[in-house]
C-alpha cells in the first residue's frame, strides 16, 4: 500500500491544480487586492488642470464620498473607458474626480476637448510622485474615497459596464448604508 | 508558404513521435526486433522535422515575416537580428517549440550513444521519450501552433518585450529547459527499468551520466536566470522566490538528491526504488513547472500569456505521465528492499540524511509556491508566502547538509570508522573557527557573514583534507578520477555559493539618494559622482543615460552608465549599470527625474555595493562544472563486451573510494 502515496499525493496535487485552473475561470487571476483598501488615501495636494494655481487636497475633499479615476491622455485604455464615463459618470451620485496622470496639461485639455469631459474636477499630478503613494500601477486605474478619506474600493484597468454595475455601484451603496 | 511548411513538418513529426512510442513497445513486450528497430530511425525523423519547423520559424523572424501571427507579436523592423532569433522563444508558442527541440536533442543523442545497451531496454526508453514529444507537440498543434497566419499582413510586428531584449534571453531559456528536459532521460530509464522488471543495477549505471549532464544544464540555466535578473531588472537582488524560478529549482533539489541516490543504488545496491521514484519526481516537477508557466494559475513576472484551454491540456496531459507513472512504480517497483545493508555510520547513512533534506526542502518550495492557491481553495483569501517563508526554511533544511558535507567522501560504503571522522572534524572545526575569528575582525559582528565564512571553511576544508589523502594514497593518475573530480568539484562549488550568499546578504549597502549633477554620495566607502543625464540611442530603443563616476580613497574605480530606456511602443526598461569585481560589485540605477522642469537636472539613483555577490554565481557554475565532469567518467562509457570485466572490477574500485 506503501508504494500507492506518492500516486495519491499527487492526486490531491492534481485537484488542486485542477481546481486553479476552475477558480481562474471565473475569477480575475490579476486583481491582487489593494493593501490601501480600507485604508486612509494618501494625503495630496495637486494643482487643478483649468486653474493650476488653484490646488485640491485631501483635507478639501472630505465630508462626503468621491471617485477618483486616474487618466492621461497618452493611455490607449483611458480612450475605451471614455465613453463609459461620459455615458454613466453623472449617474454614480457622487462626484468623479480626474486625475490626470504624468500628462502635459495642454495635451490632456485637448484630449478632454475632442472627446468630451465626463469629470466635475480634473486635477494633475505631472511628476507621478503622488500616484506613487496611491500605488498606482498604470492608467486607467479608479479609486471609490469615502467622506472620512478612506479608500473604499479599486479597479485596475478600465471601467466597463458590467464593471460599474457589478462592483462600483454596489460599493457607493454601501457607503451610503454605512456612514 | 513556408509557414505551412513548418506546420506540416510538425505534423510529420507528430507522426513518427506516435511511432516511435507505439512499435518499440509492442516490439520489446512481444520480442519482436524487427519492431524495435524502429525506435532508432523514428526518433532521428522525428528531430529532423523538428529542427525542420524550428528553423522555419527562425526564418519566419530574420526575414520579418508578419504575416505570421507569432512573428507579427513578438518582433519588429527594428529589433536587431541576434534578438529576433531569442524572440522564436520570447513567447508561449515558440518556447514550446524549442522544448520539444531540445527533447529531440536529448533523444538523438540517447540513440546516439546507447549502441552498448540491450536493444529491449533502449527501445522502451526512445519509446517513453516518444510518449512526451507527442504529448507536446500535439499541445503545440491544438493549443499553440506558432505558424497561425495573420491576414491582411500588417507592415510592422508589435515588438518583443523590453525585458527580453538582453543578451541573458540569447542564453537563459535553451540552457534552462537543456537541464528541465533532460530529465527526462533519467524518467525514461526509470520507466524502462519499471516495465522491463529487469531490477538488475545496471540501468542505474547507464542513467547517471545522463542525469549528472542535466542537472549541470539546470544548475547553469539557473545561474544563468539568476544573473540575468540580477543585472536587467534594476532590483539589485539575484533570487526572488518567484513562482516560475521556484519551478526550476524544484527540479534542480530533486536532482542533487537523484544523483547521490543513483551512486547509492549503483555502487550498493540499495534505495532501488526511491532512485526510481526520485527520477520520477525530478521530470514530473520539470512538467509541473511548464504547467504553472503557462497555465496563468499564479502570476509571476515570468507568466506567458495564458489561456485556459492550455491550462487544461497540460494539466491531463501531466495527470496521465506522471499519475500514469506513479501507478506504475506503486504495480511494479521492487517490493523487497534490496542491496547490501548499512550501518549508522557509513556513507549510505550520510547519502539518506542529506537525500531526505533535499527533497523535504523541493516539497517546501512546492507549497511555498502552491500555497496562494490554497488560500483560494480552503477559502482564505489570496495569501502568498514570500521570501520570509522560504528565507526561513531553506536554510534550516540546508543545515545538516553542510554539516555533512565534508565527511561524505571520508565515509565508507556499508560501515564507517569512527576515528578518522573524528580527525576530520577536529581539523575542519578548528579551521572553521579560525576562519569565523578572523572574519570578525573585518565583518563588524555581522553574524550572518562570520556564519557564512566558517560554513564555506568547514566545507573546503574537507574537501581539501580529501583531495590530500587521495593525493597521498592513491597511485598517480588514479587520484581523482573525472566522477570523483566531478564530486569535488561540485561540493567546492557549495562552498563559494555559501560564502557568496550570507557576505552579500549581510555586508551589502543600499541607498537611494536623490543627486544633482557634480553632487556625491557615499556608499561602502565608495564615493558616487552623479555627473548628469544625457541622451543615447540604440538599435530600437532611445535612452536617458546617467553617468555616474566612482572614487574610492580620492582614486578613480569605474565609470558607471546606468540607463532608462524607452522602447518603441512607449515601454520603459531600466538597465542598471554593473561594475563587476571579485570581492565586490558596484551597482547604479536610474529611477525618475526629480525636478519636472529640468532646472537643476536632479534624479533618483539608487546606489549598491554588494560584496562578493559574484561568488553565488561562481559556485553555481563549480556545481554545474562537476555535473558535467563527472558525467564524463569513462567508468559510464564502457561497451557491452566489457560489461563482464566490469562488475569483476567494480568492486575493487569501490574498497579504494
Amino acid at each position: 500500500m506503501s508504494r500507492l502515496v506518492p500516486f495519491f499525493a499527487f492526486v490531491l496535487l492534481a485537484a488542486l491544480l485542477g481546481f486553479g485552473i476552475w477558480w481562474n475561470s471565473s475569477h480575475d487571476p490579476t486583481a491582487v487586492p489593494s493593501p490601501l483598501i480600507n485604508k486612509p488615501a494618501p494625503a495630496f495636494v495637486l494643482p487643478k488642470l483649468d486653474n493650476p494655481k488653484q490646488m485640491v487636497s485631501k483635507d478639501s475633499m472630505l465630508g462626503k464620498p468621491y471617485l477618483v479615476n486616474v487618466f492621461a491622455s497618452w493611455c490607449f485604455a483611458c480612450g475605451e473607458e471614455h465613453p463609459v464615463l461620459m455615458e454613466q459618470s453623472k449617474q454614480l451620485g457622487i462626484p468623479v474626480v480626474g486625475y490626470d496622470y504624468k500628462d502635459e496639461p495642454a495635451d490632456a485639455k485637448a484630449w478632454l476637448g475632442q472627446h468630451g469631459n465626463p469629470y466635475d474636477m480634473v486635477i494633475t499630478d505631472q511628476s507621478g510622485h503622488t500616484a506613487i503613494d496611491f500605488g498606482v500601477y498604470g492608467a486607467p486605474e479608479t479609486f471609490l474615497i469615502d467622506g472620512k478619506g478612506v479608500i473604499r474600493y479599486k479597479r485596475i484597468g478600465p471601467l466597463t459596464p458590467d464593471v460599474i454595475a457589478q462592483q462600483l455601484m454596489p460599493a457607493i451603496a454601501a457607503l451610503e448604508k454605512a456612514p | 508558404m513556408t509557414p505551412e511548411l513548418g506546420q506540416l513538418a510538425l505534423i510529420l513529426a507528430l507522426l513518427l513521435a506516435l511511432a516511435q512510442s507505439i512499435l518499440p513497445l509492442v516490439g520489446a513486450w512481444r520480442g519482436n526486433n524487427a519492431l524495435m528497430a524502429v525506435a532508432r530511425p523514428a526518433a532521428a525523423g522525428q528531430a529532423v522535422f523538428v529542427a525542420l519547423a524550428f528553423f522555419i520559424l527562425v526564418w519566419a523572424f530574420v526575414h520579418f515575416d508578419f504575416s505570421v501571427q507569432y512573428v507579427a507579436d513578438n518582433s519588429n523592423l527594428q529589433l536587431p537580428w541576434y534578438y529576433r532569433i531569442a524572440a522564436v522563444w520570447g513567447a508561449h508558442e515558440g518556447s514550446m517549440l524549442l522544448w520539444v527541440l531540445i527533447l529531440n536533442v536529448w533523444t538523438v543523442a540517447l540513440a546516439l550513444f546507447s549502441r552498448s545497451l540491450p536493444d529491449v531496454f533502449v527501445s522502451r526508453v526512445l519509446a517513453v521519450l516518444g510518449i512526451i514529444s507527442v504529448g507536446f507537440l500535439c499541445f503545440i498543434l491544438f493549443t499553440s501552433n506558432p505558424f497561425g497566419r495573420l491576414l491582411p499582413m500588417p507592415p510592422d510586428g508589435a515588438d518583443l518585450n523590453p525585458i527580453l531584449q538582453d543578451p541573458g534571453m540569447t542564453f537563459h531559456p535553451p540552457v534552462l529547459y537543456m537541464g528541465y528536459v533532460g530529465f527526462s532521460v533519467a524518467f525514461a530509464f526509470s520507466i524502462a527499468a519499471l516495465l522491463g522488471g529487469s531490477m538488475e543495477q545496471s540501468w542505474v549505471r547507464w542513467a547517471r551520466p545522463w542525469t549528472n549532464a542535466a542537472w549541470g544544464f539546470l544548475s547553469c540555466g539557473i545561474v544563468a536566470g539568476s544573473w540575468w535578473a540580477y543585472s536587467e531588472l534594476g532590483w539589485g537582488g539575484w533570487w526572488f522566490w518567484d513562482p516560475v524560478e521556484n519551478a526550476s529549482f524544484m527540479p534542480w533539489l530533486v536532482g542533487v538528491a537523484l544523483i547521490h541516490a543513483q551512486a547509492v543504488t549503483e555502487k550498493r545496491g540499495s534505495l532501488r526504488a526511491w532512485t526510481i521514484l526520485l527520477s520520477l519526481f525530478a521530470f514530473s516537477l520539470s512538467l509541473l513547472g511548464t504547467f504553472l508557466v503557462r497555465s496563468g494559475i499564479l502570476t509571476s513576472v515570468h507568466a506567458f500569456a495564458s489561456d485556459p484551454r492550455r491550462g487544461t491540456y497540460i494539466l491531463c496531459f501531466l495527470a496521465f505521465v506522471v499519475g500514469g507513472s506513479l501507478l506504475l512504480y506503486a504495480l511494479r517497483a521492487p517490493k523487497v528492499a534490496g542491496g547490501k545493508a548499512f550501518a549508522l555510520i557509513s556513507r549510505e547513512s550520510a547519502i539518506l540524511v542529506g537525500n531526505l533534506m533535499f527533497t523535504v526542502a523541493a516539497a517546501m518550495v512546492l507549497l511555498g509556491t502552491l500555497f496562494p492557491l490554497l488560500g483560494d481553495a480552503l477559502d482564505i483569501g489570496k495569501v502568498s508566502v514570500g521570501p520570509p517563508y522560504f528565507g526561513l526554511l531553506f536554510p534550516l533544511l540546508m543545515l545538516p547538509v553542510m554539516v555533512l558535507l565534508p565527511f561524505g567522501p571520508f565515509l565508507r560504503w556499508g560501515k564507517s570508522d569512527v576515528p578518522v571522522l573524528s580527525q576530520v572534524l577536529s581539523r575542519t572545526g578548528i579551521a572553521a573557527a579560525a576562519c569565523a575569528l578572523i572574519a570578525a575582525f573585518f565583518v563588524h559582528g555581522q553574524l550572518k557573514a562570520i556564519a557564512g565564512v566558517a560554513c564555506a571553511a568547514w566545507v573546503s576544508v574537507g574537501i581539501v583534507l580529501y583531495m590530500a589523502k587521495r593525493w597521498r594514497e592513491m597511485p598517480r593518475g588514479r587520484r581523482y578520477p573525472a566522477e570523483m573530480a566531478g564530486m569535488l568539484l561540485a561540493h567546492f562549488g557549495v562552498a563559494i555559493f555559501v560564502i557568496g550568499v550570507l557576505l552579500s546578504e549581510s555586508l551589502s549597502v543600499t541607498r537611494d539618494v536623490r543627486l544633482s549633477p557634480g553632487q556625491t554620495a557615499t556608499v561602502g566607502g565608495y564615493e558616487f559622482r552623479f555627473d548628469g543625464v544625457m541622451q543615447t540611442t540604440g538599435p530600437n530603443w532611445m535612452a536617458e543615460q546617467g553617468v555616474v563616476t566612482v572614487m574610492r580613497n580620492g582614486s578613480l574605480v569605474a565609470e558607471m552608465h546606468p540607463q532608462k530606456r524607452t522602447y518603441s511602443h512607449e515601454q520603459v526598461q531600466t538597465t542598471s549599470a554593473v561594475d563587476p569585481g571579485v570581492t565586490r560589485d558596484l551597482y547604479v540605477a536610474l529611477g525618475e527625474p526629480m525636478d519636472a522642469n529640468h532646472v537643476e537636472g536632479a534624479w533618483a539613483l539608487r546606489l549598491y555595493t554588494k560584496p562578493f555577490i559574484r561568488w553565488i554565481w561562481g559556485g553555481g557554475l563549480f556545481m554545474m562544472l562537476g555535473g558535467f565532469v563527472s558525467a564524463a567518467d569513462r567508468r559510464f562509457r564502457v561497451k557491452r563486451e566489457a560489461d563482464a570485466v566490469q562488475t569483476i572490477l567494480t568492486p575493487v574500485r569501490e574498497s579504494q573510494a
